[in-house]
């Protein structure tokens, strides 16, 4: 205690002056004293400066020591007093972290609390700083502890919403009010809010972003009102492979592999799951190898079942006689997946959304908050209709907000991407051909589970990340013509024979050294690389890869 | 300062006690300048006054009898030294022209159920045939109506060239016996026998007249109406000067239009768009949009650069803005007159933007206790610093010197020469053979006093600007100031209502279709109102012109160098032309000293007594007070009451306003 106090007090010596230098000595000296006279030294310190957080502490021990030999009354008293002293700091630096947290201390201590009091002194505080997160804090404990209705609770969203817009702290407190006063129906989504009142807030988010567009806040929430749930966590795909003796497990998103068990012909097998890449601990792809001759026989049938006890919820897939591998799996169709970010309302109100989005986009064209907002309606919509239109509000949003191209580009190609692969689904085909879209990322790579060959060529790739590896029924890798220089993800791709990468950014024989763990890779194109430069690379590579029998320098 | 011992040489002797000249006297003696401030009238502020409704009814009386009575002129010769000529001043102040005053309160209980449908219309009922049918009782709820009768019965017409005496007691016979016309002398003479009427009256919570005299001490009624830009130069120099700890201001609550027969709110700020009911989502973007642009417009000018030489309504329409955005940026925001040329009509949006925000939701304040405080503040501040104050005291004549054609000196109503090196006066105290190349234009004025708001509200304590765009081509756009009780300047359960637009006719003639729109007369005895009419009723109202003097140029009178002429109030909503006014004179007064640098705080003056009161009521701080700051506001008045008399070592105070409210 002691100590502590003369650290803090050399920090802030230089801002005291000398009277409350004087003073804090004073107060060094009454160690381990809990009386009033140490109450009000401390006081004298507090009020000049509010953020000392020992003296606070000295305080609360204080008061602590005095609840025990005093009666009720001088206790309330006290505590009243200490209220007020309280309010006096609080207009010195209405943002003062000690300042707030004694005062829910003393709040929760007063033996007659006087919520209502608490309740308008936090009005004042926000009327003067609506965004003083402090006092939101702080008013949020008292709502919880006071008991103050819901309702009500949301009118005050109203009436500071109403005062100043610009005020992510109202909208997020409305956010978290909703769903328990106009909860959705059960069997959708509990958490969400039920259609009536989503109207209604759609036209008050509307009325502040027509009011001003440039202001997010409205936009955010406007985000969280079209948003929908996260989607529950199951197993969307099952595949086995004859031949490797593998079986595969997808699930929706990323989970553990905690409780994944895998029954083949109703035995409980041992086995080691591991993610399809050593760098991906929550995966949403697991991989197992079964014991040798399980499933090697092409003239047996099996039933395969695999149970998830976290989730409680398990997956079967039969493997019949005479085939190679066999999986049984939810498309991304059927689930509408890349509809998820958006809502599951009805069309039509998000067509009107789209409406009013487009008729301010006309009145704002430079407005990116608005254009993103209609890519994403389009996206909810119907992400196939819309690509063109989508690619060319993207050109615009990288025009308008150049700071953000990069991101404007990675969201770019994950919608190319989800485009493709439901193009696919619909073709049911393994072939996933995305030439030239400008992609500079990846993503969505579970989904590629099946697919045996990729085309990435000319995009502005500049690697294959780790979750590439999950492309298990890879063949052939076309990659030409893009920044490649990193090829982590082409890990334990057992089916792979064919990569191509001409003119891309390869430099060194390291950067190759992943590929040996694919064993059946033979043709390999590295054509425009860097590399080819480096002397004697040819016998290098034969040396490092001997399983290849067409290189291409 | 007793009158007859005033000190012989001052340094600036300032007559009349408007805006302009109580600034410059509080410049003046800031810096150390002797200033000896004087105003005939027995009250300060000259047109800017507010008065109690006692007060304004004395007020009328003095102006109905045209100006205030012929001083008794003195002779001054013995004072006059030779090489030296006298210009004498005007004893008569003629600004306030068109005086008329209605009553609609006034209620007979014992009168039945038929003749008191009549009484609204005021006087009717007491002619002897009452005129109307009824039908016309409903019909005749507005003083539009009286204009048909108001010759001879209905209204005491007070015009300040009429032979008053004999007339007025003539027009006023009928209706002295149970009508609340005011007496010559001011008082009203109903009073005793409409104290019966109370009682009645109280029961349907209607407002009497005589509850109205009862509590006139109530009322604070501005001459001139006007409200303070919160970005204006008034309250730029109330701050800078610290002028401003010795008055209160409120927010003005909203701004109003009436369009297509209906009161309406106009959204100006981004909250109030943000909040409206009425706009559509994309009329909120172009509004906005549009206010976005004039808030810097000068940045832009390709935006408006074709329409330099064409008007501000082409403007608009040309910005795709709804008529109704049309209407609400024209009249009510820039609230000039559609033929304005764009870039005015962009500065006017732009000054009023500018001031939006920094003390609330409008552009606006109001100073609690009516506009009359303010160049009361201004006299005090002169006074602390050593100004000297006579109220009821004069200039005769000016003493010029003829070599050099300048003014040497004044002499006092008291015949008292006073020299001084530069002498301030207000242009309603020149001769019309000073003035001969000045033009005057005339203010339409109509104080209302009204028993409900314009347009209801949550809350019954607004305080609204209303905008009436031109009735008809060619007539005036009407400004109205709806004042609640919280304002200080009217009684509960009333509000004032001030109306003003530049005259082309009478005040009446200029005013009267608009209060006939939007007011009603109260529902008599019998009629209980069948809700259909949810306009307020005006229960008492005065019309009258004001003298416009800022139009005249300086070189358009016939007077020394050292004479600085000031024109009263002109029909502006802000003050800016005096202020500027002030200024300028200052300038001229003392070329190299600073205009009302900031006065130290009271704690750093030596006080007898304990000063520093008052400070609480800082101008920020108050004009934030909501609700309470009523209360607040009485006890500051307490103390700003109280230390009025604690400054003796710095200067002679003024008297204290007329009637404080403290005293009660």
């Amino acid at each position: 205690m002691q100590f502590s106090i003369y650290i803090i007090a050399e920090c802030n010596m230089k801002l005291m002056t000398r009277d409350d230098k004087s003073l804090l000595y004073n107060v060094g000296g009454k160690e381990g004293v809990l009386d009033e006279e140490v109450l009000l030294l401390t006081q004298q310190l507090l009020s000049s400066n509010p953020d000392f957080a020992t003296l606070w502490n000295y305080r609360r021990e204080i008061l602590l020591h005095l609840e025990t030999v005093r009666s009720e009354d001088e206790i309330q008293r006290l505590y009243e007093e200490e209220l007020s002293f309280l309010e006096a700091c609080l207009k010195v630096n209405p943002k003062s972290y000690g300042s707030w947290h004694h005062r829910g201390w003393v709040s929760t201590r007063l033996p007659r609390p006087d919520w209502a009091r608490e309740l308008s002194l936090c009005e004042r505080c926000l009327s003067l700083d609506d965004r003083n997160f402090h006092c939101w804090d702080y008013r949020r404990m008292v709502v919880r502890v006071s008991g103050v209705p819901v309702d009500q609770e949301l009118q005050f969203t109203d009436r500071l919403i109403g005062s100043n817009f610009s005020n992510y702290s109202s909208w997020h407190y409305r956010s978290t009010l909703l769903p328990l006063l106009h909860p959705g129906s059960p069997e959708t989504h509990s958490h969400r809010v039920c259609e009536e009142q989503l109207l209604k807030e759609y036209e008050l988010v509307q009325n502040a972003f027509f009011t001003d567009p440039n202001d997010q806040s409205a936009w955010f929430y406007y985000r969280w009102l079209l948003g929908r749930g996260v989607c529950v966590c199951m197993i969307s795909c099952v595949y086995v492979s004859r031949e490797g003796e593998r079986v595969v497990v997808a699930f929706s998103r990323p989970a553990l592999s905690v409780g994944l068990l895998l029954v083949v012909d109703g035995q409980p097998q041992q086995v080691n799951w591991r993610s399809a890449h050593p760098r991906l601990r929550h995966s949403p792809m697991w991989i197992c190898d079964l014991p040798p001759g399980t499933i090697s026989d092409t003239s047996n049938e099996h039933n395969l079942t695999v149970h998830w006890t976290e989730r409680h919820t398990h997956r079967d897939c039969a493997l019949y006689t005479g085939r190679s591998e066999s999986w049984c799996r939810d498309s991304a169709t059927d689930l509408e997946l890349f509809r998820s970010e958006l809502s599951v309302e009805k069309s039509s109100v998000l067509q009107s959304e789209l409406q009013s989005c487009t008729q301010l986009l006309e009145l704002e064209p430079q407005n990116k908050w608005c254009l993103l907002t209609i890519i994403l309606l389009m996206r909810a919509l119907d992400p196939l209709g819309y690509e063109k239109e989508t690619l060319a509000y993207f050109q615009t949003l990288k025009e308008v907000d150049s700071m953000r191209t990069s991101y404007y580009s990675d969201l770019c190609s994950k919608f190319m991407i989800e485009n493709t692969i439901l193009k696919m689904e619909y073709a049911e085909v393994r072939v996933f051909s995305l030439c030239e879209k400008n992609l500079s990322t990846l993503c969505h790579l579970d989904q590629l589970l099946l697919v045996t060959h990729i085309n990435l060529s000319s995009n502005q790739l500049l690697g294959l990340p780790p979750q590439f590896a999950m492309l298990q029924c890879l063949e052939v890798l076309q990659a030409d013509d893009n920044a490649i220089e990193n090829l982590e993800g082409v890990y334990h791709l057992s089916k792979l024979e064919e990569v191509s990468l001409r003119n891309n950014n390869i430099t060194q024989l390291s950067d190759l050294k992943i590929l040996t763990t694919c064993p059946r890779l033979a043709r390999l194109d590295l054509r425009g690389n860097p590399i080819t430069q480096i002397a004697n690379i040819q016998s290098q590579l034969a040396e490092l890869l001997p399983s290849i029998t067409e290189l291409l320098l | 300062m007793a009158a007859d011992n005033l000190p012989t040489e001052f340094d600036v002797v300032i007559l009349g006690t408007g805006l302009s000249e109580s600034v410059i006297a509080a410049a003046c003696a800031r810096v150390g300048q002797r200033v000896l401030h004087v105003d005939r009238r027995s009250y300060y502020a000259a047109n800017w006054a507010s008065f109690t409704f006692n007060g304004l009814l004395s007020w009328i009386d003095d102006n109905k009898q045209g100006g205030q009575s012929p001083e008794e002129v003195l002779d001054w010769s013995g004072k006059v030294e030779s090489g030296e000529d006298i210009l004498p001043l005007s004893t008569m102040d003629t600004s306030i022209s068109n005086l008329e005053v209605f009553c609609y309160t006034s209620e007979e209980p014992e009168e039945d159920e038929e003749e008191k449908k009549e009484d609204a219309t005021p006087i009717s009922t007491l002619s002897p045939a009452p005129q109307s049918e009824g039908e016309e009782g409903n019909q005749a709820t507005s003083p539009t109506d009286n204009r048909r009768n108001h010759e001879g019965e209905t209204t005491l017409d007070i015009l300040s060239e009429s032979p008053p005496e004999q007339q007025d007691q003539e027009e006023c016979a009928p209706l002295a016996e149970d009508q609340q016309i005011l007496s010559s002398d001011g008082e009203p003479q109903g009073e005793e026998q409409l104290s019966g009427s109370a009682p009645t009256q109280a029961k349907k919570k209607k407002i009497s007249y005589t509850k109205i005299v009862k509590e006139g001490r109530r009322f604070n009624i501005d001459l001139v109406s006007k409200l303070m830009y919160s970005r204006g130069l008034l309250v730029d120099l109330l701050i800078k000067s610290n002028v401003s700890r010795y008055a209160e201001f409120k927010n003005v609550s909203r701004i109003l239009t009436y369009r297509q027969g209906k009161v309406e709110q106009v959204p100006c700020s981004r909250a109030d768009v943000f909040g409206s009911k009425e706009l559509t989502v994309v009329e909120k973007r172009m509004l906005m949009k549009f206010l976005t642009f004039c808030l810097d417009y000068e940045q832009h000018p390709e935006e408006y650069q074709d329409f330099t030489e064409r008007s501000f309504w082409e403007f608009l329409q040309n910005n795709m803005l709804t008529e109704n955005l049309q209407h609400f940026v024209l009249h009510s925001i820039a609230m000039v007159p559609r033929e304005t040329h764009t870039e005015e009509g962009l500065r006017s949006t732009q000054h009023f933007l500018r001031s939006l925000g920094r003390y609330g939701n409008t552009p606006f304040l109001f100073p609690i206790y009516g506009l009359g405080e303010i160049p009361q503040c201004f006299c005090r501040m002169c006074a602390v610093f050593g100004g000297i104050y006579c109220l009821r005291h004069s200039v005769q004549c000016l003493v010029l010197d003829k070599e050099s054609g300048r003014c040497k000196a004044v002499i006092d109503t008291c015949g008292q020469r006073i020299s001084c090196s530069h002498f301030v006066v207000e242009d309603g105290y020149i001769r019309e053979e000073q003035r001969k190349g000045v033009e005057h234009k005339h203010i339409s004025r109509a104080v209302l006093i009204t028993d409900g708001l314009l347009l209801q509200s949550e809350s019954e304590q607004q305080i609204s600007l209303v905008t009436v765009p031109p009735l008809e081509p060619g007539a005036p756009a009407v400004r109205l100031v709806e004042l609640c009780s919280s304002t200080m300047t009217c009684m509960p359960g009333t509000y004032l209502v001030h109306l003003t637009c530049p005259s082309s006719g009478s005040a009446r003639e200029d005013l009267q279709p608009v209060v006939s729109r939007l007011f009603t007369k109260p529902a008599s005895a019998g009629e209980e109102g069948d809700g259909s009419d949810e306009r307020p009723a005006v229960l008492w109202a005065v019309y009258f012109n004001m003298r416009d003097s800022t139009a005249a140029d300086r070189s358009g009178y016939d007077l020394p160098g050292n004479v600085h002429v000031c024109s009263g109030p002109d029909a502006a909503l802000g003050s800016d032309h005096s202020i500027r006014l002030a200024q300028e004179v200052f300038r001229q007064l003392a070329p190299h000293e600073e205009f009302c640098p900031p006065a130290p705080n009271p704690e750093d003056i030596v006080y007898d007594g304990d000063g520093g009161q008052g400070e609480g009521a800082g101008f920020s701080e108050a004009a934030q007070a909501e609700e309470g700051a009523a209360e607040e506001a009485e006890e500051s008045k307490e103390k700003e009451a109280s230390q009025e008399s604690s400054p003796v070592e710095v200067g002679e105070m003024p008297d204290p306003p007329p009637a404080p409210l403290a005293e009660e």
